[in-house]
């Protein structure tokens, strides 16, 4: 790798650093997930005469879901490429395009939740209920957090532009972006299909 | 990289259109075909490590930079500590290990 095709965001040894530091965090981010994956498949049949699973998930919403996300997820790639073509608009474009979907993730989920509850499934009913909201939970406000976490990086991109430390930046964010498509496609596939078939 | 990422964003789209097919098809799986529950269980969970894959080497770029090779490996045994932590739990507290007596 020589320095003309070393991508910005690793040019300085500290940027370097840091992208190794957050993927250090993110391996720390899979075992948090896991214990919170384990203490559900523990509980998730245990429903305490409320609502189980298949009472109450709605495959459509959660595909609905399940695309925004993962559509989030391929603009946040291509806005990385844009950043490593210097081009700061479509970098800001489809970061933009990015927190839109996560809102709107968000914005479905929480609605989710409000219809569980009407159902008579809130997070003190039953051990299935409680683990259930802290799994989802969990990740919702990881992506609330991401949410707010690019807004403001892109307000220093407008004022500085691509330089290396707001490339390395927006890189990291995107990793967590894209770290957090990985959690949900694990829910989507052993919390709601799951829940749903068996 | 640089070089390469001039063009159009091929790799991208594949990914995206792979993780949309995964996830198509393991709705499908689960509601469309008469395997047995655990069968189907395995199938879909392919299909989620599938797309986690695809995440992580298409658009996470877990191999790049100098640090690459130190990525995989710190990612690899996250995930050995994760699938102790998940299966490890369910043994523990399914097999009789857990009794109150």
């Amino acid at each position: 790798m020589t320095s003309q095709t070393t991508p910005l965001e690793y040019k300085s040894h500290q940027s370097q650093m840091n992208i190794l530091g957050f993927w250090v965090f993110l391996g720390a981010e899979i075992v948090l997930f896991s214990t919170l994956f384990a203490s559900y498949f523990i509980l998730e049949h245990n429903t305490a005469a409320g609502p189980s699973g298949q009472d109450i998930f709605i495959l459509k919403d959660v595909l609905i879901e399940t695309f925004l996300l993962l559509t989030s997820s391929f603009t946040c790639g291509l806005a990385i490429h844009s950043m490593r073509n210097h081009d700061k608009k479509g970098l800001l474009i489809w970061m933009i395009v990015t927190l839109l979907l996560g809102a709107g993730f968000l914005y479905m989920e929480i609605n989710e939740f409000i219809h569980y509850i009407h159902e008579g499934a809130t997070i003190q009913t039953s051990g299935f209920t409680a683990a259930f909201f802290t799994l989802l939970g969990t990740h919702g406000a990881h992506v609330t957090f991401g949410v707010f976490w690019i807004i403001m990086l892109l307000i220093q991109l407008v004022r500085r532009g691509i330089t290396e430390k707001t490339s390395s930046k927006l890189f990291i964010a995107s990793l967590y972006w894209h770290f957090l498509d990985v959690v949900w496609i694990f829910i989507f596939t052993f919390v709601y299909l799951k829940g749903m078939v068996m | 990289m640089n070089a390469k990422s001039h063009r159009f964003p091929w790799n991208h789209l594949v990914g995206f259109v792979l993780s949309i097919a995964f996830t198509l098809l393991a709705v499908f799986v689960a509601f469309n075909t008469d395997f047995s529950a655990s069968t189907i269980l395995w199938i879909i969970g392919i299909f989620a490590i599938f797309q986690a894959a695809i995440q992580l080497f298409m658009f996470m770029h877990v191999t790049e930079g100098k640090e690459g090779k130190i990525n995989l490996f710190n990612i690899g045994s996250s995930v050995i500590l994760a699938l102790i932590i998940v299966f490890g739990t369910i043994w523990v507290l399914t097999s009789g290990h857990a009794h109150l007596h």
